[in-house]
């Protein structure tokens, strides 16, 4: 009778093992689905697989983030677009293989045997002084401390955004009667 | 304190998902021809930078990495929605969206 109780694996290796199989079959299934509705789902599982590892890697706030900004705001936003832009079954298109494509794959398979040999030197378990501080107290004390800068400078990158975004979705941008100094400005960049 | 088991999981594993991750990103970008989903495959390529920055956050590096993974979702959302606007407004014109009818900088 062969001796099970050697084949031991511990629950959190089993749910990094479980979950990363499943965020790389969201990501495959995003690089080889037609339909673009079907890629924003499997990116949705992708990601989400991807916050339980962050919960495995003790990163508890970042996982939190992850679900609310990526699964919760981004691709939600992508859904918005690919719905409203209503594309046709003739525009999605079947696939095909061509010279492009195969010259491609060996390109993504070349980048992949380069990257490869590096994380031979990466040490395999888990170092002594490993981390623990992913809560919201560390983060919060990180970010509002050392990082204040760089989140000061994010709050100009979005707002910068939001007047690009405002300003892209406009489809005149010349007003009737000018109504103030910005209107006359925008009009003077309508050809 | 390592894991017991077969298959313990340490930092090698992490960033061998984060390439697995890189790499499906870049072939999405380069593959396909919609810009849809080319711009998923960017997203693809950050969150596989971000599990590549708390791996090692997490195996000794120090806590500032957590903040850098907040600081690059907050770059890829507003890139996010500047990017689709743009998406919309060349739909506007082109009423397409695919890639190789957006080869001209102009008409």
């Amino acid at each position: 009778m062969m001796d099970l109780t050697r084949f031991e694996i511990s629950l959190p290796d089993l749910l990094f093992y479980v979950f990363s199989a499943v965020s790389l079959a969201g990501a495959m299934l995003v690089l080889v689905q037609r339909n673009p509705m079907s890629c924003a789902v499997s990116l949705v599982v992708s990601v989400l697989g991807l916050a339980v590892l962050y919960v495995l890697l003790s990163a508890h706030f970042i996982a939190a983030a992850q679900m609310i900004v990526y699964a919760g705001a981004i691709i939600v936003l992508f859904i918005f677009v690919i719905m409203l832009l209503n594309l046709s079954s003739a525009e999605i298109g079947r696939f095909r293989f061509s010279l492009f494509k195969t010259a491609g794959l060996f390109a993504g398979l070349i980048v992949l045997l380069l990257i490869l040999p590096g994380l031979r030197h990466a040490p395999p378990g888990d170092s002594p002084d490993v981390g623990r501080y992913g809560d919201v107290r560390t983060v919060g004390e990180a970010l509002f401390g050392q990082f204040v800068l760089p989140f000061e400078l994010t709050s100009v990158l979005i707002l910068s955004a939001m007047v690009a975004g405002v300003v892209l979705a406009k489809r005149d941008l010349t007003p009737k009667r000018p109504f103030s100094f910005l209107d006359w400005v925008l009009g003077l960049f309508k050809n | 304190m390592t894991s017991p088991g077969i298959f313990p999981v340490g930092l090698t594993q992490y960033l061998l998902l984060s390439a697995s991750l890189f790499t499906i990103g870049v072939l999405t970008v380069i593959l396909r021809r919609n810009l849809l989903v080319i711009f998923m495959g960017v997203e693809l390529m950050l969150n596989a930078g971000n599990l590549a920055i708390l791996s090692f956050s997490r195996f000794g590096a120090g806590p500032s990495g957590h903040v850098y993974v907040l600081l690059i979702m907050t770059v890829a959302a507003a890139e996010v929605a500047v990017g689709l606007a743009i998406v919309i407004a060349l739909f506007r014109t082109r009423k397409t969206v695919n890639a190789d009818e957006a080869t001209y900088l102009r008409w």
